[in-house]
């Protein structure tokens, strides 16, 4: 939760990039000076030069009935008016008997006649929000059959509050309640500072407020998100496509499938409002392309998807081609990706995009998504769902182009670590699991049993290598797996080289390669032997010993280590 | 870091005054920026820094910083 003390900072920080300023009037009938004050650093924040009127205390209806107010003389572009149920409250208790049935009915038609007052002297745009919901608990859970209950009324307000919000074109309605229900009351109130200073609600309740409230308000003055950019594999559904194949990944109603199943569904709702998804994921196109084709639990198609980017570039560079091809600003992007690594090389290359923290669990990524209000709008017509049509059009049109980002510091930055050592006995069962699962970077595709693992371990004419790697961003583990078979006095050949695909573009097969020559040169082999023997599935490392340097001598690939020179990458040992 | 001195940094951050000297003796009337408002900044803030909640009634007897010192011991034990 954002607090007060950090949003003056971020404040303090911004720089002005709105050439319009803003003028936002508040009015409540609490003391409002922190929303006051946040609303302005949450204006600053979002780049607006913010200029903030704040009305007496409860001096609502004074303001707007008098045509000489400071209000009017303030000229604002926003109205802001806040109302607090704690003092709706308070009042009600000292209404006779006889006037609280028709309470609400009465406080509507007052809040009307204000609002069609000020609309008449003012262009500005209202803001009210719903009134907080209160339980007094004096008539309990029979609220709803008594005209007397404060509750009953407080329902009956926000009905209201909708009905005045349809009719009048200026006014609109900010969801306090779904803030208050999301945060919950322990962080929304601070009952000692509501007695001793009238704070109705807490210091930093007032900063989320003014936080979201500001995000509403930037959408009047366009600047809102039009794109959805996704990765697939443990975004879109759990597992890897290109590993566990269409039968293997997880969606659908059972177990974890439940969660990426409404996740989509969510985003459909999206691209029906009109937010234009586009795809990126390092796969193969055709294989990333075949569940949105085939799968039966599938929510979202391909006619969803207005850019679908699968292949094994930067993903900074695959975002830069999807704002090409739809012709939007990269501050209108919101990049969601399961990897930290991703998400920080599209960050740093990219700043204006918009990149989620992604919860690790993917049971929270659509609660979490959903507190950002990242999909706030202004306005809303039945058009705007045809949008991913015209864009994908467009799309066909579009040429390609990739820029190309400034790998090394990217690679740098990550501060990976390698490990690479013989096989443990530990760390079997997942060299025997990587081997059966891995189907892309498998360059014989030869499987073996954890006995056979274990067997090949022990062997002299056998060199087992497993690779470790970590980044900055955590643990990835056991990613890769090298078997080397002496099959010469000179030769060592590379019976299995696989590696998992979420650490593909590192270095790590410099940084492996580098190692198998300095193993061979350590065990009087001169030349290193490898042989791609394609599949289905392993086109993506059709040219891996050619990109490494190896030479073709039908039907191997051959390396001489005395010829060799070390290849450069960004990996510690 | 001593209680004192860690409220020091919090004052200073508050009430946005780094040449800000604050002593056992500092009262809301000898800095110029400590009002009501930076008052309930204040409290949010060394509630949050040494993770503890004050009653309404231990904030309302303190008379200068040292008593706010001595509240935070007594409760951080």
């Amino acid at each position: 939760m954002l607090d007060f003390q950090s949003l003056k900072n971020l404040a303090k920080k911004s720089q002005l990039v709105q050439s319009k300023p803003l003028k936002l009037a508040v009015m409540g009938n609490y003391a409002t000076q922190f929303l006051s004050k946040s609303l302005e650093y949450s204006g600053k924040v979002s780049g607006f030069e913010t200029k903030v009127y704040t009305a007496e205390y409860d001096q609502i209806e004074l303001e707007i009935v008098n045509p000489g107010a400071e209000l009017y003389a303030f000229e604002p572009d926003f109205v802001l008016i806040s109302i607090s149920s704690l003092k709706l409250l308070q009042k009600y208790y000292g209404i006779p008997e006889d006037r609280k049935s028709s309470y609400a009915r009465d406080y509507l038609d007052q809040i009307n006649n204000l609002l069609t007052t000020f609309s008449s002297r003012s262009g500005a745009t209202v803001i009210l929000h719903n009134l907080e919901i209160i339980n007094d608990q004096v008539f309990g859970n029979l609220y709803s059959k008594v005209s007397t209950s404060f509750t009953k009324h407080i329902y009956d307000l926000n009905a209201g509050f909708i009905r005045i919000a349809e009719a009048q074109d200026q006014v609109f309605l900010f969801d306090l309640n779904g803030l208050i229900q999301y945060y919950g009351s322990s962080h929304v109130r601070d009952w000692s500072q509501y007695v001793h200073s009238d704070m109705h609600f807490s210091l930093d309740f007032h900063a989320v407020i003014a936080e979201k409230l500001m995000g509403f308000i930037a959408t009047f003055r366009g600047i809102f998100k039009k794109c959805l950019i996704l990765d697939l594999d443990n975004t879109l559904w759990g597992g890897v496509i290109g590993d566990d194949g269409m039968q293997g990944i997880e969606i659908g109603a059972l177990g974890i499938g439940k969660a990426f199943t409404e996740f989509q569904k969510w985003i459909k709702q999206l691209k029906e409002r009109g937010i234009l998804l586009a795809v990126c994921s390092k796969n193969t196109e055709s294989v990333a392309k075949e569940p949105f084709e085939k799968h039966p639990e599938m929510v979202l198609h391909l006619d969803d998807i207005a850019v679908f980017m699968a292949n094994w570039e930067n993903k900074a560079d695959n975002v830069r081609v999807i704002k090409e091809i739809l012709n939007i600003g990269y501050d209108s992007m919101v990049f969601v990706d399961d990897n930290p690594a991703e998400r920080e090389v599209v960050r740093q290359n990219l700043p204006e995009v918009t990149v989620p923290e992604l919860p690790e669990d993917p049971v929270l990524y659509l609660d979490f998504l959903k507190s950002l209000h990242l999909f706030d709008t202004a306005s809303y017509s039945a058009t705007d769902k045809d949008r991913t049509q015209q864009y994908q059009v467009e799309a066909q049109r579009a040429q390609l182009q990739t820029t190309v980002t400034d790998m090394p510091t990217y690679l740098k930055s990550l501060e990976m670590q390698i490990t690479i050592e013989p096989f443990q006995a530990i760390d079997i069962p997942r060299i025997a699991q990587l081997n059966q699962r891995s189907n892309q970077f498998n360059l014989r595709t030869i499987r073996y049993t954890e006995s056979e693992m274990q067997a090949i371990s022990g062997s002299g004419d056998y060199y087992p290598v497993s690779v470790k790697l970590k980044d900055k961003f955590g643990d990835y583990g056991l990613i890769s797996v090298l078997i080397l078979k002496k099959i010469d006095t000179d030769k060592l050949f590379i019976d299995t080289w696989i590696m998992s695909c979420r650490v593909l573009k590192r270095g790590v097969e410099d940084a492996v390669l580098n190692h198998l020559a300095a193993l061979a040169i350590q065990e009087d082999f001169r030349y290193l032997v490898g042989e791609y023997l394609p599949t289905a599935k392993n086109n993506l490392v059709k040219d891996h010993y050619a990109n490494l340097g190896f030479t073709f001598e039908d039907p191997h690939w051959t390396l001489d280590t005395e010829n060799f020179s070390p290849h450069i990458h960004y990996i510690k040992n | 870091m001593d209680i004192l001195e860690e409220l020091t940094g919090i004052f200073k951050e508050v009430m946005e005054n780094d040449d800000l000297v604050v002593t056992r003796e500092t009262t809301a009337a000898d800095v110029e920026e400590w009002d009501s408002i930076s008052h309930i900044m204040l409290i949010t803030s060394i509630e949050k820094h040494f993770k503890l909640k004050f009653s309404s009634q231990e904030i309302l007897k303190w008379e200068n910083v040292g008593q706010m010192v001595d509240a935070i011991q007594a409760k951080k034990g």
